[in-house]
């Protein structure tokens, strides 16, 4: 992770901003009508102190007070509009801002999904969530005021040059100079603090990561008294966040005071040279007052501008960051052959929409539907795998899984056995070799399909917030009470739900925190169970659930899965027993094949694994 | 609660003092360069002085620099406090957050704790950074313009007496509606992360039953709440602009018409009347820039209290009651303990366990599943206090001692193991910050991790990754065990940590446990037999209550549970 995040690649401005309008283009209508309303309100503005002058010449002066109180309704009315348009651009811009924003996440928790597992090795969480968080924050802030305002000074800038060119072409020579100059330095400017921006993000980006680890492991950092050490890395990082956003923000900072001095030394110069022609007599006093005090307007817009052009900044930090994870490759899935029930009539599979408990796989081929039935026979054909290049974890895996039966692998830790079935799932792209799912290669099954064919229950187990009823119907959200209750009992759980304060109903926080690793593993059995799938995966299922339990979880799950695939990974012996056919591994190759009685008599490493356990008997 | 925010500035305090002194006397100069420009046209070019035009352009110019000068300073300064604060708050939060217990970390959820260390206190600190300009040259501009305005003309100027009441009403009732509502908005992202992050640490399971569409419906929902209560917040503070320009307008037009009747009756000048106007322009351009300010601190307060939530968070465990003791032998007692995670839990998790572990035993604890193994040695370290009963070490109750020196002579392989990101040995490191490469390699020896650290292309500098995603479940087990001898330990907890350890493996384990820290109390919490059968002692532990404690001989004879777990783990073991 600290490769990456020390890694930069070249930011590419137009590429953002191509991603951006991507999603600003849907709502161009939306910025049309803000368009409208913000030159409508400008122009109230505007027009209003315009008014001004003719109001006092025609009705003050000589003393209409019928007239003035018309005019005064008049302008009143114009305001009216001015302020109708304010609101409504204002309104009009948070509702489509929030649009867009929400665009984003879904699109961007949309593509996180179909990210592969190797994306989610290399980074941390928080460091990920962090680009939803922070990053989307800072698109957000300047969506929601700047678009208007940059459009508002845009106006007022050219209006009041436009003023300024009425009066005099040749000193409105110098504005513009001075307004070139003023650009260059906010360009200039501009790409510097946006480097900060991009590493201030960076740096929030891995305190954010940083933090969620240890939130999440503190039981691990109490016990091991490492609060010090830990807290020594935090003032680190947070020392950093700090050096980097203080850069950020003293560059951002410096962007108004400049552009204000520059409008200073350009209304000074102006007025100088402005002088200067009404001595020589090429300008009359009168315009050259009003000249400056368009001079002096002029800034204004200006400054705006530059405020607004510092939230760009940000937000163009964090779009980048955002669309940089938008543009990771996803999973491959070039698979086309689905996953559907069937039914059988006589010797014939017919497919068919309800569940009944059989399945097919479904290939297309030239207008007609070929149907294989799945039977979880899965083949490995001289597969070589590694997680990282040259670091080889399998190295030229056969094996056959005889389909209907119990397969177990066991092994010593290490021995890449949760890596076969990491791969028979499509986790991970082997290298080189073959995987067969009966008799189809299965990089030829839609990845989808091939996943909701096999049922895993991974060493790891994960609970979601809700209920203890949602998460064992997680699979599945059809499933019913009475089959989630079904499911429980096969998995031994159904004993300790009841005696939950609120039984199936009680809540689970924070990844079950409140159940003991054993009772979440019975739960995420009972996850398995539920959907009663045709190939069943068991990793480490019942590491940390006691052999009593255990052997009732056993019975219950070879009553439903009786005539289907099991693939055993245990380093509990009397987990894989009585398996049907039982592979040892040793560094990445199968070493022994058989079943129990087998593989004793063979008295090699099963021999020797099996009676390490019980090395007394 | 502001003042609480801003006394966390500690020692960046002095840069906030330079930044208010350099905004303001920027602003000064700003006021001051139209007057320079009065006299240059009024005089300069009048007189036809060009000598003089130059001059006044000098200092004008001079003036310009000086601003820019102070300009830089403000923005360097307001940086430095802004995020200077937002540091100093993530420091204080970090500080309490290593103190809460694991009931304090419930109560907050993790992926709310990080919202409140991130994207809360950049509120904060981006208001400070940005918002401390226009604060400060707001109410200077205010008190000149006005002071000029009234003395152009103070009847006139009453008009601002109607106008701003008015606004100052209109304002109060925007940020009073609004402050609510930002709080609704920073739950809602809580409510967001949460579902992000429960995402990303399951995406296995996410993806081993394709539900990757399901999660992004879920988060769509939490999402489109988002939107509606940021919607919500953000309508209502930007109703702010319209609000202002219906006062700013009002009192222009209301200006006209007085100021106008007055010159008809001829109490004013017209010159005074544009004039006056001008300055009103300006006071009102400067409570728009405070009334942002205002918006934008709203926001910070929903931020802040959110932060310091975190940090007045009480802390359950503490040094209240710790004399100082040492752990000398590392004998265990549990005397009548009882124990729940809430006070509000109909039953006990443990009820009335004593017993005692003489110091250099080794202890073994079986049950069955959810029967409170875990739980009772959590105890023994204080990573939660007995809810009745005492746990004493050494004949000291666990309490008496501080919490640091107790966990440094109790090390605990957790049953939940924890790698983190880094390499295999700043891991290790966690048990011994400064150890030796021999004791590294003897405490991984003793785990029998040696064998495949010598395997890894990169050995001890493999990186981990979060988790320790690049290392088996065994591997990652015999590290966490290494991990604990480092630190050598006067009792040691395995907690089911050799659970994904092949047999034979963790029978070396044992042995070499036994012979090479014999001094060491060693607590072994399994579920095989195979495991603890050699132990002193063997607890069985049944739905939080002993069952029984003895030898696997004695227990063998007379427990009815041991008989049942022995014969299901023995069965296949008859050859």
């Amino acid at each position: 992770m600290a490769r990456y995040l020390g890694y930069k690649r070249p930011r590419d401005l137009k590429r953002t901003m191509g991603h951006l309008m991507h999603y600003l283009g849907g709502h161009k209508w939306m910025f049309l009508l803000v368009a409208v309303l913000v030159l409508i309100s400008t122009g109230a503005n505007i027009l209003g102190t315009y008014l001004l002058k003719p109001v006092i010449n025609e009705f003050i002066l000589p003393g209409d007070v019928k007239g003035l109180l018309t005019a005064v309704a008049g302008m009143a009315v114009l305001y009216l509009c001015g302020v109708a348009a304010t609101f409504g651009y204002n309104q009009l811009m948070v509702i489509t801002a929030q649009k867009v924003i929400k665009e984003i996440r879904q699109d961007l928790f949309a593509h996180v999904q179909k990210l592969p597992l190797k994306y989610y090795d290399a980074h941390t969480h928080g460091e990920l969530m962090s680009r939803f968080t922070n990053d989307v924050d800072t698109v957000q802030e300047a969506m929601n005021s700047s678009f208007a305002m940059l459009i508002q000074s845009f106006l007022m800038l050219a209006g009041t040059i436009t003023m300024m060119l009425v009066l005099s072409v040749r000193l409105t020579l110098i504005v513009v100079v001075f307004l070139l100059l003023m650009a260059a330095f906010i360009k200039f400017n501009g790409s510097r603090s946006r480097k900060y921006f991009t590493r201030q993000q960076e740096e929030i980006g891995k305190i954010n990561g940083f933090v969620e680890e240890m939130a999440a492991g503190q039981k691990v950092e109490k016990v091991f008294n490492h609060e010090k050490a830990d807290f020594k890395k935090f003032c680190e990082m947070n020392e950093n966040l700090r050096r980097e956003s203080t850069n950020a923000l003293t560059f951002a900072g410096m962007m108004v005071p400049t552009i204000v001095s520059l409008s200073f030394v350009n209304y000074a110069v102006s007025a100088c040279v402005g002088g200067l022609f009404a001595l020589s007599g090429l300008l009359d006093i009168g315009s050259l007052s009003s000249y400056l005090v368009y001079v002096r307007q002029s800034a204004m817009p200006m400054n705006q501008f530059t405020q607004q052009v510092n939230f760009l900044l940000a937000a163009l930090s964090g779009a980048e960051r955002i669309f940089q994870m938008m543009e990771e490759e996803p999973e491959i899935d070039e698979g086309t052959i689905t996953l559907c029930n069937v039914r059988r009539e006589g010797d014939v599979l017919v497919e068919c929409e309800e569940k009944t408990g059989e399945y097919a796989w479904r290939e297309e081929k030239e207008d007609q539907v070929v149907l294989t039935p799945l039977k979880g026979d899965v083949r490995f054909d001289n597969v070589v795998f590694s997680y990282v290049p040259n670091k080889r974890i399998l190295n030229g895996i056969s094996l056959y899984a005889k389909p209907g039966q119990k397969i177990a692998f066991v092994g010593s830790t290490g021995a890449g056995k949760t890596t076969i079935v990491n791969l028979i799932n499509r986790f991970y792209e082997i290298e080189s070799g073959m995987i067969t799912y009966d008799g189809i290669d299965i990089r030829k099954i839609r990845k989808d399909d091939l996943r909701r064919s096999l049922a895993m229950v991974i060493q790891d187990t994960h609970l979601f917030t809700g209920t203890i009823a949602d998460n064992i119907r997680y699979g599945d959200q059809e499933i019913t009470d009475e089959e989630v209750r079904d499911a429980a009992r096969i998995a031994n759980a159904d004993s300790f739900i009841r005696k939950l304060p609120k039984g199936y109903d009680t809540m689970l926080y924070g990844d079950g925190s409140n159940l003991s690793q054993g009772q979440r593993q019975l739960l995420s059995i009972a996850r398995a169970a539920a959907v009663k799938p045709p190939v069943l995966v068991l990793d480490e299922a019942t590491s940390s659930i006691d052999t009593r339990t255990e052997r009732l979880i056993e019975k219950g799950m070879d009553a439903i899965m009786e005539g289907r695939t099991v693939f055993v990974i245990a380093h509990r012996l009397s987990t894989v027993r009585n398996s049907k056919a039982i592979m040892v591994l040793e560094k990445g190759e199968i070493v022994e094949r058989g079943n129990h009685e087998e593989l004793l008599e063979q008295k090699g490493r099963y021999y020797q694994l099996y009676t390490g356990q019980f090395e007394l008997e | 609660m502001l003042r609480r925010i801003f006394s966390y500035m500690g020692k960046y305090k002095k840069y906030a003092l330079l930044a208010i002194l350099c905004v303001t006397a920027e602003s000064l100069f700003e006021l001051i360069v139209p007057l320079i420009m009065a006299d240059l046209i009024d005089v300069g070019v009048v007189n036809g002085d060009r000598h003089y035009i130059y001059m006044k352009g000098g200092q004008m110019v001079i003036c310009a620099l000086l601003a820019l000068f102070l300009g830089i300073g403000s923005s360097r300064f307001s940086a430095l406090a802004g995020q200077g604060l937002g540091a100093e708050l993530r420091k204080a939060e970090y500080e309490s957050l290593q103190g809460f217990s694991f009931a304090n970390i419930d109560h907050f959820r993790v992926s709310s704790i990080v919202t409140r260390l991130t994207s809360d206190v950049t509120n904060i600190q981006n208001s400070v950074s940005t918002g401390l300009r226009p604060f400060c040259r707001g109410p200077v501009m205010l008190v000149a313009a006005t002071a000029v305005a009234f003395s152009i003309n103070g009847k006139l100027a009453l008009v601002f007496f109607v106008a701003l009441p008015i606004l100052a009403v209109l304002l109060f009732s925007i940020v009073s509606h609004v402050q609510p509502l930002y709080t609704k908005m920073q739950t809602a992202i809580d409510l967001v992360n949460r579902i992000i992050q429960e995402n990303l640490t399951a995406i296995r399971v996410v993806k081993a039953y394709v539900k990757g569409e399901y999660e992004t419906e879920k988060f769509d929902e939490v999402n489109r709440n988002l939107k509606t209560q940021s919607e919500k917040a953000f309508r209502l503070a930007a109703l702010n602009m319209p609000a202002m320009q219906i006062v700013m307008y009002g009192t222009i037009l209301s200006l006209i018409w007085f100021g106008g009747r007055m010159i008809q009756v001829g109490g004013m000048q017209v010159g005074e009347l544009t004039g006056f106007l001008s300055y009103v322009m300006q006071i009102l351009n400067s409570l728009m820039m405070i009334s942002n300010v205002f918006l934008m601190m709203t926001r910070s307060m929903a931020s802040g209290s959110r932060i310091l939530e975190i940090i007045d968070e009480k802390v359950d465990i503490t040094d209240r009651e710790a004399e100082d003791h040492e752990v000398e032998r590392g004998e265990v007692e549990f005397d009548h303990v009882y124990f729940q995670y809430r006070k509000d839990a109909p039953e006990y998790i443990l009820s009335d366990v004593s017993l005692k572990i003489p110091a250099g035993s080794t202890f073994g604890i079986i049950g069955q599943t959810g029967s409170a193994k875990s739980t009772m040695i959590q105890l023994i370290p204080r990573l939660y206090d007995a809810t009745k009963g005492e746990v004493r070490i050494d004949g000291i109750p666990v309490k008496k001692y501080k919490v640091e020196h107790l966990r440094d002579a109790i090390a605990v392989v957790l049953q939940k193991n924890t790698l983190f990101s880094g390499t295999l040995i700043e891991n290790l490191r966690w048990g011994k910050e400064d150890a030796t490469m021999e004791e590294i390699e003897q405490a991984c020896r003793i785990a029998c991790a040696d064998e495949f650290i010598d395997r890894l292309a990169d050995g001890y500098e493999t990186e981990m990754g979060q988790g320790g995603v690049n290392v088996s479940g065994g591997q990652k087990q015999r590290l966490c065990i290494a991990r604990a001898i480092l630190k050598r330990p006067k009792v040691l907890i395995l907690d089911d940590s050799t659970s994904a350890v092949d047999t034979a493996t963790e029978a070396k384990i044992r042995t070499m446990l036994k012979e090479e820290l014999p001094e060491m109390t060693k607590i072994i919490i399994a579920q095989r037999i195979s495991s603890v059968r050699h132990a002193d002692q063997i607890l069985i532990l049944d739905d939080g209550k002993v069952s029984d404690i003895g030898t696997h001989e004695e227990l063998l004879e007379r427990n009815e549970i041991y008989q049942e777990i022995y014969e299901s783990q023995k069965e296949g073991a008859e050859l």
